[in-house]
């Protein structure tokens, strides 16, 4: 089974391609803590769409699951769609492998591996089985380049990645995701251990990349979301309350809870 | 007032507690290494003069009353390599699946129970079990290779728990980043797990094997040879070994130089300090590398 279009009951955005359609999504974990309820919406292409809302909402597990890396987690609970150019991503005979090569990840925390720079960058094409020099050079300029971090560290590539300052580990993680070409990419509160410099260029660097990518972004501030949303997505307990343009949902929010939180009386 | 003075007195007191306490504490620590150093000393200073070329590369001579340990020396050499070969690939490839694979299951817990109570098991049972399995139900025969399965199981404990330590404390964000970057838990495990903990693992290896070389009790039954004046050629040939030709001549032959004794008892102590320096050596390096 497959679909390319939306059915009428999935919260759509007008006039767009959409990359990945979530349809009533459930999930729940074995201690049950933050789980989701039936969340059906469809993310546009080549644009940042931004997932907000009180921490334990279950932003975090969305961008988990699209990726699969709750396979890792202990989810007592999962049903639902999430298809992705037609392809159901939930199907337990997907090549997980490649997934998450397509749709890669930026985490909260800069995780640096413990080898070098270029190593860092290097690591998921050769697991990807990539064995040309020349390709993976290319690769790693391009994606410096547009993490906004070649010029910083072209002459010290061989330098070990932890020395780099967080701001700067920031932006290798990013890197090191564009280098494996993804399709999407998942940015889970990417820059909540920046200083404003870091998070102006991590920032910056996204709204070039959504260009070419789709990008999903769990902000880590409202002024976040309202800066970075084409699309922006209120989450609360576990459901989606409204989904619309980023300029609407922040200044003009249909939904009382929206407003509510928006403006600052809870969350 | 008097709750100014109440506290200054307070202070005082728990002031005079804390240096009791360090004081005590110190005590301890001198008593426990005191005894070591004065053990390690004596050895050498009674047995270094029996240390010669001929002592180290001869064979024994005069009911071993003279001459070398060469036998000894190379029988202790073959067990610990042969314990390593058996138990380094075993001990390893078993913390893996309990740090990495195994599921948190009443089954993994049993296992882990009956890890560490084989850790704790006298190794003279080891010993009885070796001469059972390997020697007579195997027919293996008192042999090096008996020998080394016996220690190499008395070592497993030791290498599996210390192995499983050091991969677990390898950060789980790891982990994550490489398998959301398409690796597989494999790729994971041999690209960032392994070299992450290998100096964890090192030294839980040589701590092993260097109670292997040490160990007397296992090696009785199924191994040692009380006086075997040539070198082994097979795995299936019994040899001398150093712990057990030190509780020979110390206490089965009579009119035993005490300079032998102590020559014999200083090769030992040397082959396995230096084990444990070399295993000290990797930690520090390591940690001072390490970017976590």
């Amino acid at each position: 089974m497959s679909r390319g279009t939306t059915s009428h009951n999935i919260p759509t955005q007008e006039g767009v391609e959409n990359k990945i359609i979530i349809e009533n999504l459930s999930v729940a974990y074995s201690d049950g803590t933050e789980s989701l309820r039936k969340v059906s919406l469809a993310i546009p292409d080549h644009a940042i769409t931004v997932l907000f809302g009180p921490a334990g909402g279950g932003k975090s597990t969305l961008l988990r699951t699209i990726n699969r890396l709750n396979d890792l987690a202990d989810v007592v609970h999962l049903s639902g769609h999430i298809w992705l150019d037609g392809k159901d991503l939930l199907d337990p005979h997907i090549d997980v492998i490649a997934l998450r090569r397509q749709i890669g990840m930026v985490f909260a925390r800069p995780v640096v591996l413990p080898m070098t720079i270029h190593q860092n960058l290097t690591y998921g094409m050769e697991l990807a089985g990539i064995r040309s020099r020349d390709h993976m050079e290319k690769a790693i300029e391009r994606s410096l380049q547009a993490a906004a971090l070649w010029d910083e560290v072209r002459d010290r590539l061989n330098e070990p990645a932890v020395a780099l300052s967080g701001g700067q580990q920031q932006r290798l993680c990013l890197a090191r995701v564009l280098a494996l070409e993804p399709e999407v990419i998942l940015l889970d509160e990417p820059t909540s251990g920046l200083d404003p410099i870091s998070t102006g260029k991590v920032e910056a660097s996204l709204q070039e990349l959504k260009q070419h990518y789709t990008i999903i972004l769990v902000p880590h501030s409202i002024q976040q979301a309202a800066r970075t949303a084409d699309y922006a997505a209120f989450i609360l307990d576990g459901q989606l309350i409204e989904y619309t343009h980023g300029k609407k949902i922040f200044t003009n929010p249909q939904d009382q809870k929206t407003e509510d939180y928006v403006e600052g009386r809870f969350g | 007032m008097k709750s100014v003075k109440s506290m200054v007195s307070r202070s005082k007191r728990q002031n005079f507690i804390q240096r009791l306490g360090f004081a005590g504490m110190t005590l301890a620590a001198m008593v426990t290494v005191t005894p070591i150093i004065l053990i390690v000393i004596l050895i050498f200073w009674q047995g270094a003069p029996a240390i010669s070329w001929e002592f180290l590369s001869g064979f024994p001579r005069e009911g071993m009353r003279a001459g070398g340990i060469l036998p000894a020396i190379v029988g202790t050499f073959w067990l610990t390599l042969g314990t390593g070969v058996i138990a380094v690939p075993l001990g390893i490839g078993a913390a893996i699946y309990l740090a990495e694979y195994s599921p948190d299951s009443p089954w993994t817990r049993i296992i882990r129970i009956a890890i560490i109570n084989l850790a704790g098991i006298p190794s003279v049972v080891y010993g009885l079990f070796g001469l059972g399995l390997f020697v007579l139900f195997m027919r293996f025969g008192t042999s090096i290779l008996a020998g080394s399965l016996t220690l190499a199981i008395m070592t497993l404990p030791v290498i599996i728990s210390t192995t499983e330590e050091a991969l677990r404390a390898v950060p789980n964000s790891f982990r994550v980043v490489s398998v959301s970057l398409g690796g597989t838990q494999w790729q994971t495990i041999r690209r960032i797990v392994l070299p992450q903990a290998l100096p964890g693992i090192l030294t839980g290896v040589i701590l092993g094997l260097e109670r292997a070389a040490g160990e007397t009790a296992p090696i009785l039954f199924t191994v040692a040879a009380f006086f075997l004046p040539q070198l082994p050629s097979s795995v299936f040939d019994g040899t001398m070994a150093l712990p057990y030709h030190l509780f020979v001549i110390s206490t089965q032959v009579p009119g035993m130089p005490l300079r032998i004794q102590y020559g014999t008892a200083v090769v030992l102590l040397t082959f396995v300090l230096g084990m444990n320096i070399i295993a000290t050596i990797l930690r520090s390096r390591a940690r001072a590398r390490r970017q976590w």
